[in-house]
């Protein structure tokens, strides 16, 4: 960001800024951060509120024994009044579920196939499915062809969670602050651990290969078995992660950096718009999309399904992975 | 009204659950049992939307031997709206969990109330 | 079948009162880590097992895991803030 403001004080988009605020500009200041307080000055606060308790606790007690029976009633009242919190509450528990099990008596039997839920558009999607995205799991076709669109946004969602997180549990390393710096010593956590315990390792030298194999045939098999890119996803972060645990950060660099991560979700969300907005485009004007169905059954089959499935896989991963190592370390 | 709650026990079970979770986030101080609340809340919206799919006697629907009627398989509406909801709540926990540890890091402190009490001090100073 | 995904229902209504009402953090988040095993059987009988495995996967796995690395970073910080108190 440092860098980005020595050119902005001379661009072209500041004058421009401040012939329309009427020469005034917000930044010319200089960003001035939010003044963080020292953690002795909130320790301070925190006793000194305990202590104010205790004062106001002990003049209620006092003034309670001295004076009238105000007091005592004002006493007694707080108490009272955490009591009724806690009996208004269960109260107030039991009168949602009361409602909602009232409605939920007036709605059709579950299993029935009459229910208004069950209607013309499940039939279309098990009764043509097969024929028109050629996946054998009705399920996989409809989240990755018929509703495409959807998922496509729900993997946006993953990667703007993950950039949330990013941004609020990162420690810079080249950061000037003698205090974060402190903080980055203390996280990196391998000191405080069994340095190369030899029971995890021997499990995970086990255990690991099989959940990525396990993993990757999810992904891969989304079309054909229960399973696909999210479920495979999770199953192939969740090897990342036990790999890490067992051999630290160092080996785990060689594979996989915030380099990689960048790289591999901005690929796979921009090959899955690109995909689908082909996909939509021939489709919305009728053309042929060029795309061959295959034979169902067969591990190359259903046309786009296999490439979108391997796309939200990894994109799950790497943020199932990322979220791990933010909420340990404070970077990858 | 009993007989028929019986019939259902799913969506049943689902409002439960709602209910306990909705009075978890409401009514715990702790911000970490809130989001635990928060999570069986979405877990028994995932339930209840399920059962809406489920039809009694019928498979999964993944297409077998071509069999291709609508009288051998459930509705997989629901289960694909499911499917992307689950993990959806996880990145919502990750987020939530991450904004505990900023707050936990500034006040030193678990419990809302008094966390709210800290800032609007810090305010008035 | 029925009975069985009855109990299930009522290990699952169990699991979440249980949650509420412990007291220390790391059994709920264990019991919330069963919590989401039951749930993922029920999605079997429910006949989708896409959602079983990503019950599976997400919420009894990486779910879990992100609670008890909060609550660790947690203990971190107050032990910290503990020893300068001594020291201080």
């Amino acid at each position: 960001m440092s860098r980005r403001k020595d050119n902005y004080e001379t661009s072209r988009w500041l004058k421009f800024k401040t012939w329309v605020d009427g020469e005034t500009d917000p930044l010319s200041s200089g960003m001035d951060p939010t003044e963080v307080i020292p953690e002795s000055r909130m320790r301070e606060r925190r006793k000194d509120l305990a202590r104010r308790k205790a004062y106001d606790e002990e003049l209620t007690r006092i003034a309670a024994h001295h004076e009238g029976k105000t007091e005592i009633m004002k006493a007694r009242g707080i108490r009272y009044f955490q009591k009724f919190y806690k009996v208004m509450s269960v109260i107030l528990c039991l009168g949602i579920i009361l409602v909602l099990l009232w409605t939920v008596s007036a709605l059709p039997v579950t299993g029935n196939a009459g229910n208004p839920a069950n209607n013309e558009v499940a039939a279309r999607y098990i009764e043509k499915g097969l024929q028109e995205t050629g996946a054998v799991n009705i399920v996989t076709g409809m989240i990755l062809d018929y509703r495409a669109f959807d998922t496509f946004g729900e993997s946006c969602v993953l990667f703007i969670a993950s950039c949330c997180v990013l941004v609020l549990l990162r420690l810079d390393a080249d950061s000037k602050n003698e205090s974060i710096k402190k903080m980055i010593a203390e996280s990196d956590d391998r000191h405080f651990e069994p340095k190369d315990d030899i029971i995890l390792q021997k499990c995970a030298c086990v255990l690991v290969p099989v959940i990525m194999i396990f993993g990757i045939y999810i992904v891969l098999n989304g079309h054909l078995s229960p399973g696909g890119g999210f479920s495979g996803g999770a199953v192939l972060g969740s090897g990342l992660i036990l790999y890490l645990t067992a051999y630290g950060y160092r080996k785990m660099s060689r594979l996989f950096t915030e380099k990689v991560y960048r790289r591999t979700t901005l690929c796979a969300l921009t090959f899955y718009c690109l995909a689908k907005s082909y996909s939509f485009f021939t489709g919305a004007n009728h053309l042929e999309s060029g795309i061959p169905l295959g034979t169902p059954g067969a591990i190359l089959s259903s046309g786009l399904i296999l490439p979108l499935n391997i796309c939200v896989g990894l994109v799950v991963a790497c943020t199932m992975y990322v979220f791990y190592t933010l909420f340990r370390k404070g970077g990858m | 009204m009993l007989q028929h709650l019986s019939l259902n026990i799913e969506e049943t079970a689902a409002v439960i659950l709602f209910g306990v979770g909705f009075t978890i986030l409401l009514l715990h101080r702790n911000l970490i049992k809130k989001i635990m609340g928060m999570n069986v809340m979405d877990t028994a919206t995932y339930l209840f939307l399920a059962s809406k799919g489920y039809i009694t006697g019928r498979a999964v629907p993944i297409v077998v031997d071509g069999v291709q009627e609508v009288e051998a398989y459930i509705n997989p509406v629901p289960s694909g709206l499911v499917l992307t909801g689950i993990v959806v709540s996880v990145s919502t926990t990750a987020l939530m969990l991450s904004l505990t540890i900023r707050l936990y890091e500034r006040y030193h402190s678990l419990d809302l109330d008094e966390i709210l009490i800290m800032a609007k001090e810090e305010e008035q100073t | 079948m029925r009975l069985f995904e009855c109990i299930l229902l009522l290990c699952l209504v169990l699991c979440a009162l249980s949650v509420a009402f412990t007291k220390d953090l790391l059994t709920s988040i264990i019991i919330f880590m069963s919590y989401s095993l039951i749930m993922c059987l029920i999605w079997m009988i429910l006949q989708s097992p896409d959602l079983a495995i990503t019950e599976a996967a997400v919420g009894a796995g990486v779910t879990s895991i992100l609670f008890f690395l909060t609550l660790k970073k947690i203990r971190a910080i107050r032990k910290e803030g503990q020893d300068e108190q001594e020291e201080g």
